[in-house]
């Protein structure tokens, strides 16, 4: 397929059944976000942030752009700001892999690292107190911004239902909220018997170490009534399920594709979903940035999950 | 202590995972044991037990607080039955702070 220029090979990723990891009587596919040009599903959403951005005025060459994320947003907006000649600024959990940091180095973009112990959470905080001294930089706020929203109503769900008009379900990572709240509220036009799954991965202690209540975080875009349930997953269960999911079907996937997989398998039953029913399971990333994390290491998927718990995620 | 213990060994069926914020009103404890065949029953049995652990999930009106999700078999209770969820032995209860999620 022939594009005038990297932004437009984002999305259209690729939708693959899993006919071996497919519990009997329901169809799972994954769609493959790692197939975008930086590898993940924040392609869609740093283009939609940075064209929403230029349409206002927001941006001309030489500004810079503020961002917290944990690595995929950052890396996605450093690959569409280096040719647009935007300077960017990361704010990331100091606890990230090693990959990320070194990717963000290579497009040329700076890293302010947050406090590991305070998760993302720490980033947003940061990015905020950041921006708000500094009135020439430009913060998109994935967390609280509509295009994030868009991209994924306007493209994620959009190719889920011209692949798969008869889909039942859709399971997807909850992270700032996009992805379920833009993809869910399409298909629920769609069709509103449409059933939208949020897998919610269980950070370690560490993440979850807020010192009082007014910490506390709902990203401001995340829309629950688009949901039918929020379940939560371990880092067992999800290095489990990625590493089915490498060994049942070849796809080497992160490690929240294996959250969202394991969410799957578990509302794959008569009591959710009737039999026969074709659910969509979103695949953020592949497995590549996070090899230097152990989580892919041999040895005892406890042991290693228990190691990995604050890190993760991250 | 004597009573509680002995009620402990009868039926403290349901385990509610404590998150690090809340471990004051527990000694530290990461878990704690509970009764109550609904999530209000047991919040109010931990409250007894843990003074301060039940009431901080709860906002003034007696509903779930806004920045505190509460699951139950992993699965949020708010897609659930909220705090009326039904609870039955041998179910774990998580209780985590609403967080920003990586992105």
């Amino acid at each position: 397929m022939l594009h005038r220029d990297v932004s437009g090979a984002v999305g259209d990723t690729p939708l693959v059944r899993l006919p071996n990891l497919s519990p009997a009587g329901y169809e799972l596919y994954l769609k493959l976000e790692g197939a975008n040009p930086t590898g993940s599903i924040k392609d869609r959403v740093a283009r939609y942030l940075l064209e929403q951005a230029e349409r206002e005025g927001r941006l001309h060459p030489g500004s810079r752009i503020l961002e917290p994320t944990s690595g995929n947003t950052g890396i996605a907006l450093a690959a569409l700001c280096a040719p647009k000649g935007y300077k960017l600024t990361c704010v990331m959990p100091e606890n990230t892999s090693d990959e990320r940091r070194r990717l963000l180095d290579l497009y040329g973009a700076d890293i302010v690292f947050s406090p590991a112990n305070e998760g993302s959470n720490g980033s947003v905080r940061l990015a905020r107190e950041l921006a708000e001294g500094d009135p020439d930089v430009f913060m998109p706020f994935q967390y609280g911004n509509p295009a994030n929203v868009r991209a994924h109503y306007e493209t994620t769900g959009a190719e889920l239902i011209a692949d798969l008009p008869e889909v039942s379900a859709l399971v997807a990572g909850l992270g700032t909220g996009g992805t379920v709240t833009g993809a869910g509220r399409r298909l629920k036009e769609h069709n509103p018997d449409v059933k939208i799954f949020a897998a919610e991965p269980e950070y370690g202690d560490l993440v979850y170490g807020l010192r009082n209540m007014d910490e506390g975080f709902i990203p401001p875009i995340f829309d629950a009534q688009v949901l039918d349930g929020r379940i939560k997953v371990d880092s067992l269960k999800a290095l489990r399920a990625t590493r089915e999911l490498i060994a049942a079907e070849g796809i080497f996937a992160g490690v929240s594709t294996g959250a969202a997989v394991a969410v799957a398998l578990k509302v794959c039953t008569p009591r959710r979903l009737p039999e026969g029913s074709k659910v969509a399971v979103i695949s953020p990333d592949g497995g590549w940035k996070y090899l230097s994390t152990g989580a892919y290491d041999p040895g005892d998927l406890t042991a290693l999950a228990g190691e990995l718990e604050d890190t993760l995620w991250a | 202590m004597e009573r509680e213990s002995l009620r402990e060994s009868e039926s403290m069926a349901i385990e509610v995972r404590v998150p690090t914020m809340l471990r004051t009103h527990t000694d530290g404890a990461k878990k704690v044991h509970g009764e109550g065949e609904t999530l209000r029953e047991l919040l109010a049995d931990v409250e007894r037990r843990y003074p301060g652990l039940g009431s901080a999930v709860l906002d003034e009106g007696g509903k779930l607080h806004r920045f505190m999700n509460v699951y139950v078999d992993d699965e949020d209770v708010r897609f659930l039955g909220g705090v009326e969820t039904p609870l039955s032995d041998g179910i774990e209860v998580s209780i985590l702070p609403a967080v920003a999620g990586g992105s």
